[in-house]
């Protein structure tokens, strides 16, 4: 029925709005928004993923520097589907990154942002000043880089330093990206919520590797990567359940979506919003409007008007 | 079982030939990847050393494909070095492929950017009228001369090889004899493969003459799928909506022989 809703490729199409979304102070036309580390360097692929449907992109997560990332193999198909990566945080820096998006007006850019210490937050966040940015989102749980991701949401007062100094250097809201590391991540949740954050991605990939037979070797370059896609998506959703279960604050899921069903369950699960990665690799960029459709299919035959109705529904039962 | 295109599958390279002192191709055996369309390409893992896309090469042989490469960088040097009975990874195929014209064809290959016009070669029909230009550096630096005669054996054709210095064939560019053929005759296809530079002055020769032109796009590579953002040039991502993209589409690209990005994924003049 709705089969063309998103698929015009060159002009901005009509919001239904019986899709749009709000977490916290976060306000989204459509509820699926493409995850941290995907696609994310470019702004004139920013405006195709929103034409596509995207309801928001999370840039690439951001240092204060340009970083390289890792040599190739960065990436890895697991048999049974999903992906293994360790692309290594590649990314253009934050002050080139804000440049570049300086001249946005009409995508919604969440600014990931990955750092070891609270004056890097501070000082990437000084640079997009100048840019329409929808919120920041703390890259707390990149699981194969040193001294940054999980490697600081493990770290409780780092976290709670973190996000204070964030806080206190911009108005626009903050969201931490929160894992599976060392320390339970509901700690870390907790850390985050007491120091003011405004809503919890959950969750980041999981750390794994793969080993070739014939080569007797790892395959990945870093040997170590995050595992990501239908393979970790009832993990995630079983941290989205406990999350919402625990604390009062808007969550965005992330971890294997790749369809309207996995997005819905999320929904039902406690967040308000999705993020998904690995579907563009198997799907392209039409996965968001086959997702956007495939809700509001489902809110027309559940009679749901809006997103918010379903949030934490299956806790109910 | 069908093969998981995306799961990296161990080939055992079987043959080594010098194609140039610094050009090697080398042959293993795969269905798959016998069957290629021209243009796509596979993720090539050289254990130990980087994973790298690569065009697949063709071969005389069924069931058999070939890498062609060019040592340069670490990667490719990596490949380059590989023996016979040393084994690879590889993944893919991706990308799409050339469309094919019927008539007056004109296939321009600078470097390993011949490596798709050689699969292009397999798929022409004999009733196709062929030019293949060849550019290279210097005389050193010419291959697959011989191997793009043979292959048009039975074809009303030309192949012609330009080299910087005119050490071999007409001395120039490849883009001054495709500024000279488009000026003097209509190809109803034009094709090419190589440096970024050429590719925008072949585009734009034929382009502005109305024909029909197509270019196989390389650029920094991470995941080949879709997910790393790497290969993006404009609004495009070479690894799923190319790697074969118009000359209508790509005159519209602002980024496409002008910029390219960085490892790090920064915008650097050409």
């Amino acid at each position: 029925m709705n089969q063309l809703l998103y698929s015009k490729p060159s002009s901005l199409f009509k919001v239904e709005t019986s899709l749009a979304t709000s977490i916290g102070q976060i306000q989204l036309d459509r509820p699926v928004m493409l995850a941290s580390g995907i696609l994310g360097i470019s702004l004139d692929v920013f405006n195709r993923l929103y034409r596509s449907g995207a309801g928001a992109v999370v840039t690439k997560s951001l240092s204060t520097e340009p970083w390289e990332g890792y040599p190739n193999p960065t990436i890895f198909g697991v048999k049974g589907g999903g992906w293994i990566n360790a692309v290594g945080l590649s990314n253009p820096g934050a002050p080139n990154f804000a440049k570049m998006i300086e001249p946005n007006q009409d995508v919604p850019i969440v600014v990931s942002l990955v750092g070891s210490i609270p004056e890097d937050f501070e000082f990437m966040i000084k640079q997009f000043e100048n840019c329409k940015v929808t919120a920041y989102e703390l890259n707390l749980s990149c699981p194969h880089v040193a001294k940054v991701g999980l490697e600081v949401g493990d770290d409780p007062e780092l976290v709670r330093k973190i996000v204070t100094t964030s806080k206190n250097s911009t108005d626009v809201p903050i969201i931490a990206k929160v894992g599976l590391g060392t320390t339970h991540y509901l700690n870390t949740v907790g850390t985050a919520i007491d120091s003011g954050i405004d809503a919890i991605t959950a969750i980041n990939t999981v750390r794994a590797m793969a080993i070739d037979v014939e080569t007797q070797r790892p395959i990945l370059s870093n040997k170590f990567g995050g595992l990501s896609g239908t393979p970790i998506k009832p993990i995630a959703l079983r941290c989205v359940y406990e999350i919402s279960s625990k604390y009062d604050i808007p969550i965005i899921g992330c971890g294997g979506v790749s369809t309207w069903e996995d997005a819905v369950e999320f929904f039902l699960a406690g967040a308000s919003a999705i993020q998904l990665g690995s579907a563009v690799g198997d799907n392209w960029i039409n996965v968001f409007g086959e997702i956007n459709n495939g809700i509001l299919e489902y809110m027309k035959r559940k009679n749901y008007s809006s997103i918010k109705e379903m949030v934490g529904l299956a806790k109910k039962s | 079982m069908q093969r998981n295109h995306n799961h990296t599958t161990i080939v055992t390279i079987e043959k080594v030939i010098d194609e140039t002192p610094t050009v090697r191709t080398l042959v293993f055996s795969d269905d798959v990847m016998s069957n290629v369309l021209p243009g796509q390409f596979a993720m090539v893992w050289i254990p130990g050393v980087n994973e790298l896309p690569m065009s697949v090469m063709i071969t005389r042989e069924p069931g058999k494909a070939a890498f062609t490469v060019r040592k340069h960088g670490p990667a490719s040097t990596g490949l380059f070095n590989i023996k016979e009975g040393q084994q690879i990874g590889i993944r893919g195929p991706y990308g799409n492929s050339f469309d094919l014209k019927e008539g007056k064809l004109l296939l321009v290959g600078g470097g390993t950017g011949l490596v798709p016009m050689m699969r292009l070669l397999s798929f022409v029909k004999p009733t196709d009228d062929v030019t293949v230009l060849i550019g290279a550096k210097s005389k050193d630096e010419v291959f697959f001369e011989e191997f793009a005669n043979s292959m048009l054996e039975n074809n009303s054709h030309k192949v012609l090889v330009s080299t910087d210095d005119g050490s071999y064939g007409e001395k120039g560019f490849v883009t001054d004899l495709v500024e000279k053929l488009v000026n003097e005759s209509h190809f109803d296809g034009v094709y090419v493969c190589g440096p970024e530079i050429m590719m925008y002055k072949t585009v734009q020769s034929a382009h502005s003459r109305n024909m029909f032109v197509q270019a196989s796009l390389e650029r920094m590579m991470k995941c080949g799928v879709g997910i790393c953002g790497s290969c993006c040039v404009g609004e495009d991502l070479v690894c799923r909506d190319g790697t074969v993209f118009d000359g209508e589409h790509l005159s519209s690209n602002k980024e496409f022989g002008h910029f390219y990005r960085n490892k790090a994924g920064i915008l650097e003049k050409y």
